[in-house]
């Protein structure tokens, strides 16, 4: 059972989800050091994380007539939209807030991220970030009602919208076994809202980075950690919706939570290395011809199961 | 209701009327527009603060993806996206101000005339069920019917919209494969 709503949670849920983002960074660094065929140094796992003194001390690029208030808002948006959706993610026996309509507030806070980012390519008065924005709309629009359905399939084999309910339902049997096209596409989703690997269009470098292209200093810093953040979220629920929670045997609960996030999220590491940037206009055919009829006829298995005779 | 629900409450109503204000004050479209958003916002945690999280979770889902869609909209089409000009979003200044008076006026009346009704019974233990249930039984046939209107709706006005007929994608005998689209799109074309 997730008890919910210790002292100590809301410190523990961020700090956790900032230690996995930075070790996702740490990972793509080796994964980087690995591929390049250099030598697997402390120094070069570390190397990233010197852009974080380097952004704090940077002065930061002015432009004329940019909208600084919407570019800050959804400059911070991002990131913090990342670490609210964790409140009801539960890790091994614990959760922030269990709250009864978990799975609607993790996408509600995900889809948070569709506003902060076209802000953030709003903001700066620029075209290119400006292109950036409408680019992660576009791919929005392709990869969120799949998602929906994704989540939608957890929520229905658990007859729950409560994460920790979606969890206990799976004891004996995963979800990600029998409902494996959700699992795919919400880990095609998870990549898709941190606009990583295939889906790091919006921030390309046809565009010169796009979304992130204007912001320096703090604010680079925000958006490229909000990016990480979201990977290690997504990541992490992934765990309760399709993995079983923190079932497992010998160890205990948080340790099977751990274990079962690390390798979900290593899994998206090397897959976002593997793939080229998608077109959202390509993905958006694909995503309504393919992945939609796809995840609709995913959600049905749940339901016919769960009927009652 | 406890003293934190009343103060939330009354919070999230004075963030509402706030945004709501700044939608008719604020020239620039984007900030306007998430002016409208923030108002939203607060609405679907006034709807969560009464009981009811599933509601007030997904107005919040929902009008983050309407109002971006939105803006995205509006900006295509106004003369002064960016507020860079000086401009207002009232028109009819006399004539609206009339009709928002007469209405705010009798949806006040309405508050203190209407005789309220008592709690009958006990409050449902789960909201979120109740619902489902009464969408899914009581309304089932309403939702349905809603649901076939809307879906026509959007395929009639992309169809009116779209310049594009079958002949100009299949060709006059209805036979070209690929069919010939303006975008290449990602499904063996």
């Amino acid at each position: 059972m997730v008890e919910a709503g210790a002292w100590w949670t809301p410190l523990a849920a961020p700090a956790l989800l900032f230690g996995l983002a930075a070790l996702a960074v740490a990972g793509h660094a080796v994964l980087d050091a690995v591929c390049a065929g250099r030598p697997l140094t402390p120094v070069a796992v570390l190397r990233p994380f010197l852009a974080v003194p380097r952004a704090l001390v940077e002065r930061p690029r002015r432009l004329p007539a940019s909208d600084r208030l919407l570019w800050r808002t959804g400059v911070v948006t991002v990131p913090v939209a990342a670490v609210l959706s964790t409140l009801v993610i539960p890790f091994g026996n614990h959760a922030v807030a269990d709250l009864s309509v978990g799975v609607v507030w993790f996408n509600a806070m995900e889809v948070l991220t569709w506003a902060g980012l076209w802000l953030a390519g709003w903001g700066p008065n620029a075209a290119f970030s400006l292109v950036g924005g409408y680019r992660f709309l576009a791919q929005g629009l392709a990869y969120e009602l799949p998602l929906m359905f994704a989540l939608i399939s957890a929520a229905t084999g658990a007859r729950s919208l409560r994460v920790s309910a979606v969890a206990d339902a799976q004891y004996g049997l995963w979800y990600v076994v029998w409902m494996p096209v959700a699992f795919v596409v919400y880990l095609a989703g998870v990549l898709a809202f941190s606009f990583l690997g295939p889906f790091a269009y919006p921030a390309g470098r046809d565009i010169a980075d796009g979304v992130l292209g204007e912001a320096s200093g703090v604010d680079r810093l925000l958006l490229r950690a909000g990016r990480r953040l979201w990977l290690a979220a997504g990541a992490a629920m992934a765990v309760p919706l399709f993995l079983g929670g923190g079932a497992g045997p010998v160890l205990p609960a948080w340790a099977w939570s751990l274990v079962k996030t690390l390798l979900v999220m290593g899994l998206l590491l090397w897959v976002l290395r593997r793939l080229p940037v998608l077109r959202a206009d390509r993905y958006v055919e694909w995503a309504w011809v393919v992945l939609l009829p796809a995840a609709v006829a995913q959600v049905l298995v749940p339901a016919l199961v769960g009927l009652d005779p | 209701m406890d003293a934190t629900s009343t103060v939330l409450l009354w919070v999230l109503g004075a963030l509402a009327l706030t945004g709501g204000v700044l939608v008719f004050t604020l020239n620039s479209m984007a900030r306007v527009t998430f002016a409208l958003l923030g108002s939203l916002v607060c609405v679907g945690g006034v709807v969560t603060v009464l009981g009811l999280p599933y509601l007030g979770v997904v107005i919040v889902l929902m009008m983050v993806m309407e109002m971006v869609i939105m803006a995205v909209f509006m900006i295509a089409y106004m003369m002064d996206p960016a507020g860079l000009m000086p401009m207002s979003m009232l028109h009819n200044k006399r004539g609206a101000l009339c009709v928002s008076g007469a209405v705010f006026a009798g949806l006040l009346a309405g508050i203190f005339l209407v005789p309220w009704p008592e709690r009958t019974g006990t409050r449902p233990a789960d909201t979120t069920f109740q619902v489902g249930v009464a969408l899914m039984e009581d309304q089932m046939l309403t939702m349905v019917t809603l649901g076939f209107v809307l879906l026509a709706t959007m395929v009639g006005t992309t169809v009116l919209a779209t310049r594009r007929g079958r002949y100009d994608r299949f060709g006059d005998d209805l036979d070209r494969r690929p069919a010939e689209d303006p975008a290449g799109g990602g499904v063996g074309r």
